[in-house]
């Protein structure tokens, strides 16, 4: 990871990896592909390889965790060992406790936990292979695997990173542009009602960037829906036409 | 770190926010009475106790050598923790730090760390082998609302406070600071939003955002927070609360 900063990060208006500022990487988006789970997703997003499983809805033990009213979300984001330059030591640490929560706070609007009093929904994200933007590949997964589950939800969630590299807002940072740019903002949105469910910040932005950089970040996450629904699609189509 | 409210009172807070209004008489884009005391601790660096209405955090700076990190070999170290003390609510208690507090100090590490507030390259000793490390601890005492707001003010406010001469080995003029970065969370509660919850609005609300501005407008971070939504026109009214509060915030670091 000791790479040197690349002198320039866009070059003519192209990215590292010859990317315009307003695409995406390579996405595909695969749902159920875990057996035992009640709901699995997969995501790959340029270098980013990534599972989501959903178990539950079901009774929730320890039952002092349950709650009366509704059922409990829990959402746990985890790095492989493996998944970095240099290996991550294993088990959760700051990050990966923020990351979840703000996963799990980004999932919540979209379901009806209220149908589930005293159950639990378990969403696991696994980070096979990273290269920055996994907390909103994650999201993107989960709400796959959420829906492959069948668990009633208002819509899906998409997720995006949003950023700025040598003062330029761009769409989806990469590894190295994470690194050495100035900006970065995770986004999650519900993209029918166009509700956003995750924000974050770190860097520098101008008002009128942050603006650009949401209008960037809806235009991504239109063409991360239509790839959601199609995975789902691809899964249920085919059984639903035998069914007729 | 939502606690119970009753549903009448949630009912009466989203009422009065639907009239503009608030339960202690403030105004949606008010805060609560501020104050911000220096160097109240002899033992530290810079130190800061900051009151928001009754919500108070005590932030301490220790200065101390370390080594860098591989990857930044002349950089100083930032490290900011966070506290949620058992004797500052009753919904607090003792142990590793959990999910709340790990969020609290890590939007607080954004906050300075973003706006370049201090410049880690001039806590450089010898490079590769030895910088200054600035711890920066935030010690909730009395939790009754928006406790992040009031911990970047204190971490802010300490940070300001240090007076390095104290340190052994210590060769810098002064602590190399150039920026003041402020805070300031908008709650939404049924769509009304409003600055500097107080304890029961927070708990009644379902959305956060902290916003970081700069001195020029700029934002260095941003956090949202809670199992609720923001629509695009909301975070437009929370970026000029944001900057128009945190000017006001500002003045008094």
């Amino acid at each position: 990871m000791a790479e040197a900063k690349p002198e320039k990060l866009l070059v003519d208006g192209r990215r590292l990896d010859g990317r315009r500022p307003d695409e995406l990487r390579p996405l595909r988006i695969k749902a159920g592909i875990l057996k035992r789970a009640d709901g699995s997703a997969y995501i790959e997003l340029g270098k980013n390889k990534i599972l989501a499983a959903v178990y539950g809805p079901k009774e929730m033990h320890p039952r002092h965790l349950q709650q009366a009213d509704v059922a409990v979300l829990r959402c746990r984001y985890n790095m492989a060992p493996f998944s970095v330059e240099e290996r991550k030591r294993p088990g959760p640490d700051r990050r990966s406790m923020e990351i979840s929560k703000v996963i799990r706070e980004a999932l919540e609007p979209v379901l009806f936990l209220h149908l589930y009093p005293r159950a639990v929904i378990d969403v696991f994200i696994e980070i096979l292979q990273a290269d920055a933007g996994t907390r909103t590949a994650g999201i993107t997964a989960a709400s796959v695997a959420l829906a492959d589950a069948g668990v009633p939800m208002r819509d899906l969630v998409a997720g995006i990173s949003v950023g700025k590299v040598d003062g330029t807002v761009v769409l989806d940072l990469m590894k190295e542009e994470d690194q050495w740019g100035e900006a970065d903002m995770p986004v999650a949105v519900m993209p029918r009602r166009k509700c956003i469910t995750l924000l974050q910040m770190d860097g520098n932005f101008t008002p009128q960037e942050f603006r650009q950089a949401l209008d960037l970040a809806f235009k991504g996450v239109e063409q991360i829906y239509e790839a959601q629904k199609e995975a789902l699609k691809e899964k249920y189509l085919p059984s639903l036409e035998e069914g007729r | 770190m939502k606690e119970l409210i009753a549903s009448v009172k949630k009912e009466y807070l989203v009422d009065l926010a639907m009239q503009g209004k608030r339960v202690d008489g403030r105004a949606l884009d008010q805060y609560r009475e501020v104050s911000i005391e220096r160097g109240v601790i002899g033992t530290a660096q810079g130190s800061a106790l900051v009151k928001l209405g009754n919500t108070q955090v005590m932030v301490g700076v220790k200065l101390e050598k370390g080594e860098p990190f591989p990857d930044t070999p002349t950089s100083g170290i930032l490290v900011v923790n966070a506290e949620l003390l058992p004797l500052a609510s009753p919904t607090f208690e003792p142990g590793p730090p959990n999910e709340n507090a790990i969020e609290l100090a890590r939007v607080v590490d954004r906050t300075i760390r973003e706006s370049q507030m201090i410049d880690l390259e001039k806590l450089c000793i010898k490079e590769g082998e030895e910088v200054w490390a600035v711890f920066i601890d935030i010690y909730v005492l009395d939790h009754d609302g928006n406790l992040i707001d009031a911990s970047v003010l204190a971490s802010v406010a300490a940070l300001y406070d240090v007076k390095p001469p104290a340190v052994e080995g210590w060769t810098l003029p002064e602590f190399p600071l150039r920026a003041k970065p402020v805070a300031v969370t908008v709650v939404k509660l049924n769509g009304v939003m409003m600055v500097d919850a107080g304890l029961e609005e927070e708990n009644t609300a379902d959305v956060r955002l902290t916003i970081s501005t700069l001195e020029n407008g700029n934002i260095c971070a941003m956090q949202k927070g809670g199992s609720g939504f923001f629509q695009r026109e909301e975070l437009e009214k929370a970026y000029e609360l944001a900057r128009k509060c945190g000017e006001e915030l500002r003045k008094k670091l």
